[in-house]
């Protein structure tokens, strides 16, 4: 396979020089160019769902007050300043939309899985450069639907990121879910056709595109966590597309999948023996899902930056490879723990309550495989360390919390109130971002050729890491209090009263979080022109992709792909002068590869 | 003219974030070295090995002052049905094994980072495996889940299973865009048969009953659910056009109202209204929430607009279900009363066939 591979690269190599501005920076088929691609679209959409986050926040520490900030950038959706309850729902729901799917699932997976599966097999590109390349083009489309949508005159999608019918299906509903909701639904038909491309395409890349000597069991766990992303991602978008492409027909085509007996604005509408509890299904299986292939990449790069800053081999590595799997398996047969009280047959219920809480094992053996990673390592503090580091943090703050939502019984009392707001942003948004940032902190020098600034990486790590919790830690009394999520004002329910101070707290924080945001954006940009030139392998790291040259060619590397001859996580391995080995060199005489 | 000011402060902060840039690089150039930009050097290991520590304290304690500001658990107040202790007593023992696996494994992985940062010249420990350790941390979980599994599920069964031998009071709550009716059964405790394709508001008929339907003619729909104490109840839900969620959190129970079903959840009430007004604990939660509106009073006063009203504490159904723009105030009293005062409020209400119009 590999002897294949090479004289493909060499054919690319010869065509190196015909390259035009659009071939190498617009539809550029070279996997390192699609990661920049997808990591700078991500990041605009990151910027778009950020800053709508922290709109619906001040609505919610200071309700209906007029504020210049909603004039300006709400233009008629707030009248003299004050946010419409309409186009707060809309944010609520965008917001969801864009950071779930636009940041954590594309610009996560699409990036990394882009950037390192080549790089760390020993392949010279994907298996399909050209699939590759229109998987990032029709997220690029799906984005710009995804951003036209917000224009729309009823105004975007706001039945919320799980967009449940009839309130979805119906225009007469909610005035989002008219052209605003067709756009969505439009925009997602076109993200899940990218997603199932690009998954397509690392499955296959991973499966047979190894170098010679990178086993299965010689694979760094970033790669171990993108493959299981992709199997998910396959398994489970097409169910998305799916319930996706039925609310279309209900709502265009008189349909009646989803809906049934429903009067509306003084009319009995035409449709028949639907269930909302269908799509509920049908989304969950794949919305459950989706925060592992949210969070597993995120996990993958951990592992990797852990081991390579703490000097250390990764701890239990067939361990961590074997609660992967588990996790992967376990996701696929959870979603209906999104479902306790929606009406379906109490005794499912019972099974997912099962089901879901065994989760919390192999949740359990990877935080406790990481903190060990770290026991008696010589831990190198750079930025990418620190955000793995607070991902571990956050991943068992948010994590833990998991067996009260996951425990029916419980979930009754909790179900849809801010305690999930602050789990589910805890266990899945925050650590899913700290992953990427660390990544991107990472391998940024292998990106661009230049390194990111350290001291600003600090501030923006330190900043961040201390909003994050000021944000979403006091949510959770919030919604033990028994506030729901959602609500435009609390100023109906007197009972709430106590808890309103918390929210004007959680909102100074966000602000601030938000804003620390503007350090990170500076120094990402910036340093593409003017960062500190990177060494070769600027954190003496073992994986093959620091082997290849900084400047980025087509196929990867000069001549002949390096071969492998030992696992990933050789750090201070004793016999050696380094305290490194990286995976091409050879064993030494009498050296044994460690027993994994 | 604001976004103008807008861009005017981000480009401050730019040239900000650019000097402090500068600043740094310049006081590192001065204690010179050998190693390579944009990687850590022992002085940020040390410094930020410290901060690992300070950060292990400051999660300790937003974890104190948040239990020590709003953790007066059960936050909502003892629960007022018969079901409620059940779920309270597993969320308490919940929330003290996450709190106690919190407290350890956050120290642990702090104090770590703090105890281990780098130095150079320092040898980290070549510890790649070990099958012991692996199954200590997969079967303390296992056993610590199987309780809570075992627990949770027998709440679970017992909460929703119905039993219909206790000749449970059969009453439909009943969702629409924006607001709740509550339809009790009637003398022969049986709802009359509905459906929203019967729906005639000209004869007032606004639940679409059966008006052939003789377990209909005695229905009694209401806009304030009152409910007798110690009686089971079994709610049936139904919806006319949007997901609704019935959320009763005093109760500790909820349901969602589907569109072309009916759901159901059952309770027994076990405090009645005046029952819970006088308990201690809410005599302070009230006082408090009074101290905070004549606190925001103070603020709307002075702008010319009206105080807020006193709170005075009433059990609520709210809808917990996102279903448009006025969602966040979809709500209905609930009345828990003795039974002689219950039957007598119902006997003042009007039966569905006095109720139309004709």
């Amino acid at each position: 396979m590999s002897a294949h591979a090479d004289t493909h690269a060499h054919d690319d190599h010869g065509h190196h020089h015909k390259e035009t501005f659009v071939t190498k920076y617009i539809f550029s088929q070279d996997h390192k160019m699609i990661a920049k691609q997808y990591l700078v679209t991500g990041t605009i959409m990151g910027v778009i769902g950020v800053i709508m986050s922290l709109l619906f926040r001040m609505q919610i520490a200071w309700p209906e007050q007029p504020n210049v900030i909603f004039e300006a950038l709400l233009g008629k959706w707030a009248p003299e300043g004050v946010m419409d309850a309409d186009i707060y729902l809309a944010l609520v729901t965008i917001h969801g939309t864009i950071m779930v799917f636009f940041v954590l699932t594309a610009g996560l997976s699409g990036t990394f899985s882009n950037l390192l599966i080549p790089l760390q097999i020993g392949a010279r590109d994907m298996a399909s450069g050209f699939l590759n390349m229109v998987s990032y083009w029709l997220f690029f489309l799906s984005s710009v639907v995804m951003v036209i949508s917000l224009f729309v005159s009823a105004g975007p999608a706001a039945a919320g990121w799980t967009i449940y019918p009839p309130l979805s299906a119906l225009p007469m509903a909610q005035g989002g879910s008219g052209t605003g909701m067709t756009l969505w639904l439009v925009s997602m038909a076109i993200f899940i056709a990218s997603s199932l491309l690009g998954s397509l395409n690392y499955i296959v890349t991973v499966l047979n595109l190894r170098t010679k000597g990178m086993s299965m069991t010689r694979l760094p766990l970033t790669i171990w966590a993108f493959f299981i992303t992709a199997v998910i991602g396959v398994i489970s978008f097409p169910v998305l597309l799916s319930a996706a492409l039925l609310l279309i027909m209900d709502r265009s085509f008189g349909t009646s999948f989803f809906l049934s007996d429903i009067f509306i604005q003084g009319e009995v509408l035409h449709y028949q023996g639907g269930s909302p509890v269908l799509f509920e299904h049908l989304f969950w299986f794949l919305g459950h899902p989706e925060v592992y292939i949210v969070i597993l990449p995120a996990m993958g790069l951990v592992s990797e930056i852990m081991a390579t800053n703490s000097r250390k081999p990764i701890f239990g590595y067939r361990a961590m490879i074997a609660s992967i799997l588990a996790i992967a398996f376990l996701s696929t047969i959870v979603w209906g723990h999104h479902m306790f009280v929606s009406g379906m047959n109490p005794f499912l219920g019972s099974v997912f309550t099962f089901t879901t809480l065994l989760i919390a094992i192999p949740s359990a053996v990877k935080a406790f495989n990481w903190i060990t990673t770290i026991w008696k390592g010589n831990l190198q503090m750079n930025p990418a360390m620190l955000f793995s580091i607070g991902f571990v943090s956050t991943f068992i703050t948010g994590g833990l919390t998991g067996i009260i939502l996951g425990d029916s019984a419980l979930d009754i009392n909790v179900h849809d109130t801010y305690f999930v707001v602050a789990h589910f942003h805890l266990v899945m948004g925050i650590s899913a971002l700290y992953g990427m940032f660390a990544g991107i902190y990472h391998w940024y020098p292998r990106m661009y050729g230049r390194m990111l600034n350290k001291n600003l990486g600090y501030i923006h790590f330190w900043v961040t890491a201390v909003c994050a919790y000021g944000v979403f830690f006091p949510m959770h009394f919030i919604g033990m209090a028994g506030l729901p999520r959602r609500y435009y004002t609390n100023s109906n329910f007197p009972l709430f009263d106590d808890v309103s101070n918390v929210n004007v707290i959680i909102t100074i924080f966000a602000l601030i979080g938000g804003a620390v945001q503007i350090v990170y954006l500076y120094n990402f940009f910036v340093s593409i022109y003017y960062g500190k030139k990177t060494v070769q392998n600027p954190w003496r790291s073992t994986t093959l992709e620091w082997t290849a040259p900084i400047k980025h060619i087509h196929g990867n590397w000069e001549g002949e792909i390096p071969h492998v001859y030992r696992w990933s996580y050789d750090y201070s391995k004793p016999g050696h002068d380094e305290d490194f080995v990286p995976q091409n060199v050879p064993l030494k005489e009498g050296e044994e590869e460690l027993q994994h | 003219m604001t976004a103008l000011l807008t861009i005017i402060v981000l480009v401050f902060i730019l040239i900000a974030i650019w000097q402090m840039v500068k600043i740094f690089d310049l006081a590192q150039a001065k204690s010179g070295g050998d190693e390579i930009p944009g990687v850590a050097t022992d002085k940020d290991n040390s410094l930020n090995g410290y901060l690992m520590m300070g950060f292990l304290a400051f999660i300790y304690v937003i974890t104190i002052v948040s239990c020590v500001k709003w953790g007066d658990l059960p936050l909502l107040s003892n629960s007022a049905s018969e079901h409620g202790p059940t779920i309270d007593n597993l969320m308490i023992i919940s929330l003290v094994i996450i709190f106690f696996v919190q407290t350890v494994t956050q120290f642990l992985l702090h104090y770590f980072a703090f105890k281990y940062k780098g130095e150079k010249g320092k040898q980290a420990l070549f510890f790649a495996d070990n099958n012991k350790l692996e199954a200590i941390w997969t079967i303390i979980p296992v056993i610590v889940l199987a309780g809570l599994i075992i627990y949770g599920l027998n709440t679970w069964i017992n909460i929703m299973g119905v039993d219909e031998s206790d000749d449970p009071i059969v009453i439909e709550l009943y969702a629409q865009q924006f607001n709740w009716k509550a339809r009790y059964a009637g003398a022969d405790n049986t709802l009359g048969k509905a459906n929203v394709r019967l729906i005639d508001i000209d004869r007032a008929n606004i639940l679409g009953l059966d008006e052939a339907d003789p377990n209909a003619q005695d229905d009694i729909i209401t806009t304030e659910l009152h409910l007798p104490k110690g009686r089971p109840v079994l709610f049936k839900m139904r919806s006319q056009d949007v997901l609704h969620s019935a959320y009763m959190p005093h109760f500790r129970a909820q349901m969602n109202c589907v569109p072309g079903m009916i759901t159901q959840f059952g309770f027994t009430p076990t405090k009645t209204t005046a029952e819970m007004r006088a308990t201690q604990q809410m005599k302070d939660k009230v006082a408090n929430i009074n101290e905070i509106r004549v606190e925001n009073s103070k603020e709307l006063i002075a702008k010319g607009e009206e105080a807020l009203e006193r709170y005075e504490f009433d059990y609520v159904l709210i809808c917990n279900k996102i279903c448009g723009k006025s969602h966040y105030n979809m709500q209905m009293k609930i009345v828990v009363e003795e039974e002689e005062e219950f039957n007598a409020w119902l006997k003042e209400q009007k039966e569905f066939k006095n109720s139309l119009i004709n």
